[in-house]
Parts: C-alpha cells; structure tokens; sequence
C-alpha cells in the first residue's frame, strides 16, 4: 500500500512522533517528502 | 563522591486572570473576534475560585495529587487556602506589585492606586522583608501615558510594560513581561524556600535556572541567566548562577547538573529554580469557552529547589541512577519513555516495582481535555505501565493498577517545565521522608522540534531515593 | 495542525501527484486525530492556515491502522511503535481517520 508512495507524516509528541512515522513509512518502501511533530501542551 | 540530597523544594502560583489575555494563543485570537474577546473575560475566575481549585491546593502542598478529589475539580473544590505546605497562590493585586520590585530596570509602571494597593498588601506579606518596596512607588506612572509610548503594552488599567528597545524584537513589551513574570514568580519561591528551611542565604553558592523564557537582546536573543537575576533578587550575595536550556525537561538536567556540582565539591549548596510561562496563558481557552467552563490557565508557576551534600535524613539523588534519551535513540514515545524509565533502572538492578512514586509529566487533563490533547499524564503512566508488562516486571492484567498505585493525576499548570516532573518535588520529598515511599523516579521530556532545529525530542530521568536505603 | 505544517502539505499537494500522496497521522486520540485529518482532507476547521478550506482529500491514514502495520517490517514496527500500539487506541484512532476516509 505505501510501497513508492509520497509520504507526509505528521505526528504528534504524545502519540506516535514525525520521525517515528517516517521511519516505518521508508522501512514500507515510501519516499517521505514531510515530517512534522505536533506538540499540543 | 559524597552522597548529594535535595533538601528542601518550594513552589508558589501567582493567580493573574487580567493578564491572560496576553498569553499567546489568547493574544493572536482574542483580537479577530470581539464577541470571543468578551466571552473571554467573562470566564475569568475569582481569586477565591483558583486558591480552592484543587489541582492548586496540590501544587503547593495541601493535597498530595493522588488524595485529589472526584472530577471535575472545581465542583469539589474545598475552602480558598492561600497558603500550603510548599508555598502560597499570590492573589492578581500583589503580584502586579512584585513585578515591580523585581524590575530592576522602570519598564514597568503601575497607576498610583495599583501600586498602593500592591505596596500595602505586600508590606503585610510574611517575607516583606525580602521584597524591595520602594521600587513599587518607583513604578508609578500614568497607565494612558506610558502605553501610548511607541511599542509599549497595556496590560491592564492598572499597569503597562513599556519596550526596552522599539526596533529590538527581543526587547519587546511582550517578550520583557513574559521574562519578568518569570523572574517575579521565580523569585518568590526561592524566597519561600530559603524562608522555610531556616538556611543562611550567604551559603548557596550557584543558582541553576531550567525555565523556557528567552532573555536577551536582538544580538543574543537566548543569551538567559535569569538564575543570577534571581539570586539578586532573592539576596543570595554569594551565588552566582546559569541556566540550563531543556525545553520542558529542563528540570532534570538541572537537578542532576547542580547534584554534580555538589557531588564533586565545587559547590555546596546550589538552588534551581524556574518562574512561570506568561506567553502559555490561556493557551487552550478555545476548549475551555466551548465547553463552558472557566479559564482555567490563569496562573503563573514559580518553584525553587535546593541541593547539598548528604544531610542524613533528605531524600538522596541517585546519580548512577540517570536516564538519557540517546540521538541514536529514535523519536517514538515508546524509546522516550525506554530511555528513561526502563534502562537506568534495569541496569542498577532496581525492577520498576520497586519504585513508588514515577513523576512525568503531570499537566491538568482538565485543562488539556477539553482542547483534544487529551490527558497527558495518563497517557505517560501507561507507557511506563505497558514497558513494565512488555519487561515481564508486571502481569498485563496489572496495567491498570501500575497506573493507579505507582501514577497519579496531573494537577500542573500547562508551563511546560513546571508540569515535567519538576511539580512532584516537594511532593517527593514528602513521600521521601514522613511518608512511606523508598524510591521516586522522576522523568522529564521535552520537545526540542518547535525549535526547529532538530526533528528530535530530548528526556532525562533521575531515581531520588529514601536517605539511609540500602543502596542496591 | 500547526501553520507550517499546513503550507508544506500544501506545497507537497502541489509538487506532487495527489495520487502519489499519502497522510499518516500519529495522534494520540481520536479528537485530535479528527482535528488532523479533517485538516488535510477537508480544510483546517480552524481557519487559520494555508489549508483553510483547501480541500485536498489526501489519503489520510493513522499509523495504527491495520492496512499501515501490515506494509511495515515487524523490527522496525516494534522499534518505532513498540508498546503505543496498546497505549494509544489503536482501534478508535483507526475508526475516527477511516472515517473521514470513507466520506472521500
């Protein structure tokens, strides 16, 4: 499914964070083209 | 080296509902929308309202977080009690008076019946003494006059910040409040601290500082130190001071930093100390007004702590005990909380079990729910909970429990660093000393990507432990 | 969603192939995995950023879901995520995003 997909990750600190996404995107065969983590407190 | 103790830990709020309205978010939104703007300054609480408000009567000392009654808090709220165990909630009219005293540069002006009332109410205040009084009636000023100066700031009709420098950024109405706010409140607990454990203020030596604020100048924007500003102000005449920079987590690189210093001898007493987040008031009033409840981010923290070598009874900072969040660690919660509360402890040998009380991050979910960031404190402790289990330290079945018995609700104001760990320090050495926990664990994380300068989060944990314990 | 966040998607939305393009969000609960994806499917509903009423109706995922675990190797899945699989409400976080999903 991600496999050659562009990927935007978006995170959050308190739930599952930006790089965290971005490496399970890339490790799925995805190309991350954004990585953010949100931090909301 | 000798063993290090925290002896003594302070921590006072200041309730400032007239100056919500220029925290940030309140700040940028509040102007858009007149309606908004009105509705806002209608949920204002009382001082009354925020002194009984029981996540308040825990933070200074009153309640330990887990005797905090049913929710919602403000149902259940006891009697108004300005004063507690660690500290006291500073009522709006006296603070804008030690704003004043701690300004050591006139920025701030006060109109005369502001600074009467400030100056009368303050000079009955049991550590007058300790305030400069006179600096009040030097801050008068006409409130119309001093805000129409280019780029000063109307606070309130009874007081305004005049900017330092119009065309600096750094010395902006907005930025010199927020920075003197923290000094202010930082101020107050370290004079509650050296007020109530009896010590000679000419023997701390150095005066760490772990807050958020950025004090400098268009040309060293962070350059900081509000430590050494505020062992002026508190009469530490023989400490000097720095800062250490954490985003949130600050506080436990601090204390393990001033444990250090103590630890190899450089210094003998140092206090850490931290002041409140002006810009983080009533950052999530938009939940709050949605839901028809108060604005409940309406007070500024302050806390002070004090570390020396082994005194034979205050708890101990274990210093072979420290967690680090590595680079090579990666970003998720899970390697966070990995790094800081599994690892230290594994190897020493210490099982998760045998810690009674882990301080994380203890923001109010009453203030957080609301806004959708959920309850942050709840969520750490289940973390914690599901290593342990994923560890083989607990059954999965006893998720549920770790949390209760080993967690606690949050009852912090949202100002990052105060809410990190840093609030359960008096508390821990409660727990530490006439109560019956041996070993706290105190963890602290902090989100260094809003910087961005890095995608990464930082976090450091640190284990205190019962004076006299058989170390293990 | 935070106001850089909001332009850079835009950008990516522009840059790339929107069929190419795939969201995943990390939030922690479903009301602000709601507030995340309704930004980048629909516009942000606080109308504060470049996605106001953008209306892009990207792919949107949460990283929990079933359909993002299954693509990711175990060890990687177990070194990023690890133990927030259970912490977090997988099932809930995947039902708020699926969702919006299904409304596009």
């Amino acid at each position: 499914m991600l496999q050659g997909k562009k990927v935007i990750a978006v995170g959050e600190r308190d739930g599952i964070s930006g790089p965290a996404i971005a490496a399970c995107a890339k490790a799925a065969g995805a190309d991350v083209v954004f990585v953010a983590t949100e931090c909301f407190v | 080296m000798p063993d290090v103790v925290i002896s003594a830990a302070t921590q006072v709020l200041a309730h400032v509902p007239s100056l919500a309205r220029h925290g940030s978010k309140p700040r940028r939104e509040l102007a858009k929308n007149e309606e908004q703007a009105e509705k806002f300054a209608a949920a204002l609480r009382s001082y009354d309202d925020a002194a009984a408000y029981p996540p308040h009567q825990a933070w200074i000392g009153n309640i330990h977080p887990r005797d905090l009654p049913a929710r919602p808090w403000s149902a259940n709220a006891g009697e108004p009690q300005r004063s507690g165990r660690f500290g006291e909630v500073m009522p709006e009219a006296e603070f804008l008076g030690l704003l004043a005293a701690v300004d050591d540069f006139e920025l701030f002006a006060l109109s005369p019946e502001a600074a009467r009332t400030a100056a009368e109410a303050l000079a009955a205040h049991p550590l007058a003494k300790a305030f400069d009084l006179d600096r009040i009636e030097r801050s008068v000023g006409d409130i119309d006059k001093v805000a129409g100066e280019p780029n000063a700031l109307r606070l309130t009709d009874g007081a305004a910040m005049r900017c330092a420098q119009v065309d600096d950024e750094s010395l902006s109405a907005h930025v010199l409040v927020d920075n003197l706010a923290a000094k202010a409140t930082a101020t107050l607990a370290l004079l509650h601290l050296l007020d109530r454990s009896g010590i000679d203020p000419t023997s701390v030596e150095y005066v760490i500082g772990c807050g958020e604020e950025a004090i400098g100048d268009r040309y060293q924007r962070g350059g900081g130190n509000l430590a050494k500003a505020v062992a002026e102000s508190a009469g530490l005449t023989e400490a000097s001071g720095a800062d250490v920079k954490n985003f949130c987590a600050a506080f436990v690189p601090a204390l393990v930093t001033a444990s250090a210093l103590v630890g190899a001898g450089v210094f003998k007493r140092v206090a850490i100390i931290s002041g409140g987040s002006l810009a983080k008031l009533g950052m999530k009033f938009q939940g709050h007004l949605a839901k028809g409840l108060p604005i409940m981010e309406d007070v500024l923290g302050g806390t002070a702590t004090l570390v020396e070598a082994d005194d034979g009874t205050s708890p101990k900072v274990r210093l072979d005990v420290v967690g680090r969040h590595r680079v090579s660690a990666g970003g998720s919660a899970a390697e966070v909380m990995k790094a800081l509360a599994v690892e230290p402890l594994t190897r020493n040998g210490v099982a998760m079990t045998d810690i009674d009380d882990f301080a994380t991050e203890l923001h109010n979910p009453e203030i957080t729910e609301p806004q959708g960031s959920g309850n942050v404190p709840e969520r750490n402790y289940r973390t914690i909970a599901a290593l342990a289990a994923a560890k083989g330290d607990i059954e999965r079945s006893d998720i549920a429990s770790f949390v209760t018995e080993r967690g606690m609700p949050g009852y912090a104001p949202t100002q990052g660093h105060l809410a990190s760990a840093l609030c359960y320090t008096p508390h821990a050495l409660d727990r530490l000393t006439s109560g019956d926990a041996r070993k706290v664990m105190m963890l602290a994380k902090g989100s260094l990507f809003l910087g961005r300068m890095c995608q990464l989060s930082d976090g450091m944990s640190v284990l205190l432990e019962r004076n006299a314990e058989e170390v293990k | 969603m935070d106001l850089q966040s909001q332009e850079a998607i835009l950008k990516a939305s522009q840059t790339h192939d929107k069929s190419d393009l795939v969201v995943l969000l990390g939030s922690p609960d479903p009301e602000s995995a709601t507030i995340a994806a309704e930004t980048v499917i629909v516009g942000d509903p606080s109308y504060a950023g470049a996605l106001a009423g953008a209306q892009l109706g990207l792919l949107t995922y949460h990283v929990l879901e079933e359909e993002v675990h299954a693509d990711v190797p175990d060890d990687v899945w177990e070194a990023q995520i690890g133990v927030m699989a259970d912490v977090l409400e997988a099932d809930q976080l995947a039902q708020t995003v699926r969702g919006f999903r299904d409304q596009n």
